[in-house]
């Protein structure tokens, strides 16, 4: 074990809050099992657990929303209380940043962080009132926004920033943040931490919830680590690492050996000469083998899923050229792709990857209607049928009715649904762009299983990523891009782990 | 009983059993109520009436399930009733033989699939709003028809076409087996044809629909195409029903046809309807409109009725659940 349960107390004067002995149970499952949790003020705390392990539970408990079995203590701020309540929990200071932030786009970045401050009080609004407000709390920060300016022309990590704004209008002296990384560049999540320090050294608590941390804990002090609804333990952050918290989320070791083989003389299935897009990507060469998996390391905004579109049919290159088993292909679109046997697993499953309110069955049959159709070219049912029980069962995909939804699914069994109606076209070319987004970290085991397996059918695979691990231990080979530019290349088999995240997060 | 009601979710969808139910139980209390109700002339009342509004709400079915609307579907069914009057005035009027009525129909069907085509094209490429293309297609088709008929009357056609119109076979009127022929016609398209599979995708995720490689803006084309040529078929009908085509006629059926849909358990949101429930949708509308009629109530109150009815679907709809729910604890 790298890292021992943690010694160290909250730092001093009474803690920002302590529950103790939490349980809340919804029907047949406890969701909470006699957790505690404390968090001292200033603090900078991260919040562990995969999907379902009772985070969100406990953050709503600790807001006053969800009412704890009786048996536990809470106290904000030193002072002990019989039971919570939301109005109760802000009136102390606790805050929490949803990751949709719950801001209104339309109105301005000075009314959204006076938002609070504005509701059932006063009768008529003062804008001088308002503009005040908003600029004392980004003056706390020590960030400055144009506050006339509309929300909704913010990036995310602006957005995020007049949301924390907003908590600090209203006196939080406790916020939480839920996975506030997930949708940020570097240099965002760089600017966040920042101004995250700022609120801790004015005395605010900042806790992070998220099941991805690598970023946030180098400023953080503990971590406590729920699984299934029980606490796990609280660890100093310092020596913590993603791979150790991935073990403790899990309870179990991950699979973490380089896996990269030689492709030998395999043919080429994928090449690249010169592929340029301006604005997107520039002189791109690359290469994949059949049954070679190729990482696509980088950060968002280096360009890796505008190339992995032109090379799905979506967008056409301005120079450059596309080989594919040999030979030179244009596609006018991404049907001319797919029929050409080149697949894209989007990283957006919701909204690009699967039709989310319609059928597991429609969604496995979608990129293979005419294989399915009979006479008179109408759909046949048994041939739909049989193909929707070999797309589940190809990779053991665990449904209720295939005539449920798909967004009835987990993320790990979405993706296998994804990864089914592409292997339905047998495919000669597989991108994954950021394959295991939304997946627990213990189902990814069972998708990298399966990208394996499909290399071992001879398909080339173009595995894009922004998490270092993930391709590190997946990948026969790693490129990495930057700026548009590949800029580098690596073997795991001879670059050690920290060399290549050194490069990429650079 | 149950499995009766599992049968027919099975086949045409879990919204039927419930409006079977509607309509048995309509049936039975306009029966006591009106003696005339259970009668042939009552049905073939009920059963002239029902293909218009039914053959525009079909058009108006599957643009809605693309989760577009088809705001256009009387003007072009007007539009297309005008070319086959023009057909039919152009060879002799009265005196027109069959050979010119059925090139007049081809030509009204053509017309109608036109102006589809177009309205589709404009939002599938153009990313026009369908309420807004359809909307200013109708004003075009409108004006159009106006222009061309002066606002009047075009009629003197030939004996046979009112005979079309009025006629029966095996005691069920033309228009009525030309409804049911269509409906069967566009259940076999949306729920087993790769075009109506890619209608509902679409509907739901038109995004989603392309990454997975289908080919969005022909469907939605065809879909309005499809839309325009059923539009054409209403109006052909209507033609025949009133011996007379004028621009205007069946403006009251607009929205009417909206609602039929969504009676028929249509979302709103798109991705999701099926033609069995939204049939049943029209014949319970249909029957409660002359049940009404027959107990003697103002003709006007029957619309406001539809209203009241549809409101109350929409409210069971969405108590269904809570309902369930409360059954199932006095079960316990």
């Amino acid at each position: 074990m790298m890292t021992a349960p943690s010694t160290q107390t909250a730092p001093d004067g009474p803690e920002a809050i302590r529950f103790e002995h939490i349980s809340i149970r919804f029907g047949g499952l406890q969701a909470l099992d006699d957790v505690s949790f404390s968090v001292g003020r200033g603090e900078v705390h991260c919040l562990a657990g995969e999907n379902g392990s009772g985070k969100s539970t406990l953050i709503k408990a600790i807001a006053g929303v969800y009412q704890p079995a009786p048996g536990a203590r809470m106290s904000y701020f030193g002072e002990t209380i019989p039971a919570s309540s939301p109005p109760l929990a802000r009136k102390k200071g606790v805050a929490v940043i949803w990751q949709d932030l719950a801001l209104f786009p339309e109105m301005t970045v000075a009314e959204n962080i006076a938002f609070d401050s504005l509701v059932g009080k006063p009768r008529l609004v003062n804008y001088g009132t308002i503009r005040e407000t908003a600029r004392t709390a980004l003056g706390k920060l020590g960030v400055e926004l144009d506050l006339a300016a509309p929300l909704r022309s913010l990036p995310i990590s602006g957005r995020q920033i007049v949301a924390i704004a907003r908590a600090l209008a209203s006196d939080a002296r406790l916020i939480f943040m839920d996975e506030p990384t997930a949708s940020l560049t570097q240099a965002e999540t760089d600017h966040l931490l920042a101004v995250v320090r700022v609120l801790s050294k004015s005395g605010v608590a900042v806790v992070f919830v998220s099941h991805r941390l690598a970023e946030v804990l180098d400023i953080s002090s503990r971590v406590t680590v729920l699984r299934d609804g029980k606490l796990v333990g609280v660890f100093d952050a310092a020596g913590m690492t993603q791979s150790r918290l991935g073990e403790l989320m899990t309870g179990r070791q991950l699979n973490q050996a380089v896996s990269a083989r030689d492709p030998g003389n395999a043919p080429v299935v994928l090449q690249t000469a010169g592929l340029t897009r301006a604005g997107e990507y520039e002189g791109v060469n690359l290469a994949i083998r059949a049954g070679e998996i190729v990482g696509l390391i980088g950060l968002i905004g280096a360009g890796r899923s505008e190339l992995a579109h032109t090379l799905f049919g979506m967008t056409r290159p301005r120079a450059g050229e596309i080989r594919l088993a040999g030979k030179p292909v244009r596609f006018a679109n991404n049907r001319q792709a797919i029929g050409a046997g080149v697949a894209y697993v989007s990283e957006d499953r919701l909204s690009l990857g699967l039709v989310q309110q319609q059928s597991i069955a429609d969604n496995t049959v979608i990129t293979t209607l005419r294989a399915i159709s009979g006479a008179g070219g109408l759909i046949s049912a048994r041939r739909k049928s049989a193909a929707v029980t070999r797309g589940v069962t190809e990779f053991s995909t665990k449904i209720g009715s295939p005539d449920d939804a798909v967004s009835t699914l987990s993320g790990g069994n979405q993706q296998r649904i994804v990864l089914a109606k592409w292997l339905a076209i047998s495919p000669k070319l597989l991108i994954l762009d950021c394959p295991t987004v939304g997946v627990d970290v213990g189902a990814r085991d069972g998708i990298y299983r399966i990208v394996r397996a499909l290399a071992d059918r001879g398909i080339a695979i173009l595995m894009i990523s922004d998490e270092v691990p993930e391709v590190y231990f997946n990948c026969d080979r790693i490129l990495h891009m930057a700026a548009g530019r590949i800029v580098g290349e690596f073997d795991p088999r001879r670059t050690p782990i920290a060399e290549l995240e050194r490069t990429v997060y650079a | 009983m149950t499995r009766i009601i599992d049968a027919m979710t099975r086949s045409f969808g879990r919204e039927v059993p419930g409006l079977v139910g509607l309509l048995v139980l309509m049936i039975v209390g306009f029966s006591l109520a009106s003696p005339q109700f259970l009668t042939g002339a009552n049905f073939d009342s009920i059963a002239s009436q029902l293909p218009e509004l039914g053959l525009l709400t079909l058009a108006m079915l599957a643009p809605i399930i693309a989760n577009g609307i088809n705001l256009a579907v009387i003007a072009v069914a007007n539009i297309s009733g005008l070319t086959l009057a023009w057909v039919l005035n152009m060879y002799g009027g009265p005196d027109a033989g069959m050979l010119a009525f059925a090139a007049g129909v081809v030509l009204a069907l053509a017309v109608g699939g036109l102006a589809g085509a177009a309205m589709g094209a404009i939002i599938a490429w153009f990313g026009a709003h369908p309420i807004l293309a359809s909307l200013a297609m109708m004003i075009f088709l409108k004006g159009i028809g106006e222009f061309l008929t002066r606002g009047g009357d075009i009629s003197g056609f030939p004996e046979f076409v009112m005979g079309l119109g009025h006629g029966t076979v095996a005691g069920i009127p033309v228009p009525m087996l030309i409804f049911i022929g269509a409906a069967f016609l566009w259940h076999l398209l949306l729920a087993r044809t790769r075009h109506g599979f890619a209608v509902s995708m679409i509907g739901s995720n038109p995004k989603a629909s392309e990454y997975s490689g289908l080919h969005v803006k022909r469907s939605i084309t065809l879909t309005y195409a499809l839309s325009g040529v059923m539009c054409a078929l209403a109006g052909i009908v209507m033609l025949t029903r009133f011996n007379s085509v004028r621009v205007g006629h069946g403006d009251a059926l607009l929205l009417v046809t909206v609602l039929a849909c969504f009676l028929g358990g249509v979302n709103p949101f798109g991705g999701f309807g099926r033609v069995a429930p939204v049939f049943l949708a029209l014949v319970i509308l249909q029957t409660l409109s002359s049940g009404l009629n027959l107990v003697g109530a103002n003709q006007h109150l029957s619309t406001a009725v539809w209203g009241l009815f549809l409101i109350a679907v929409m409210v069971l709809r969405s108590g269904t659940p809570m309902l369930h729910a409360l059954l199932a604890n006095i079960r316990r």
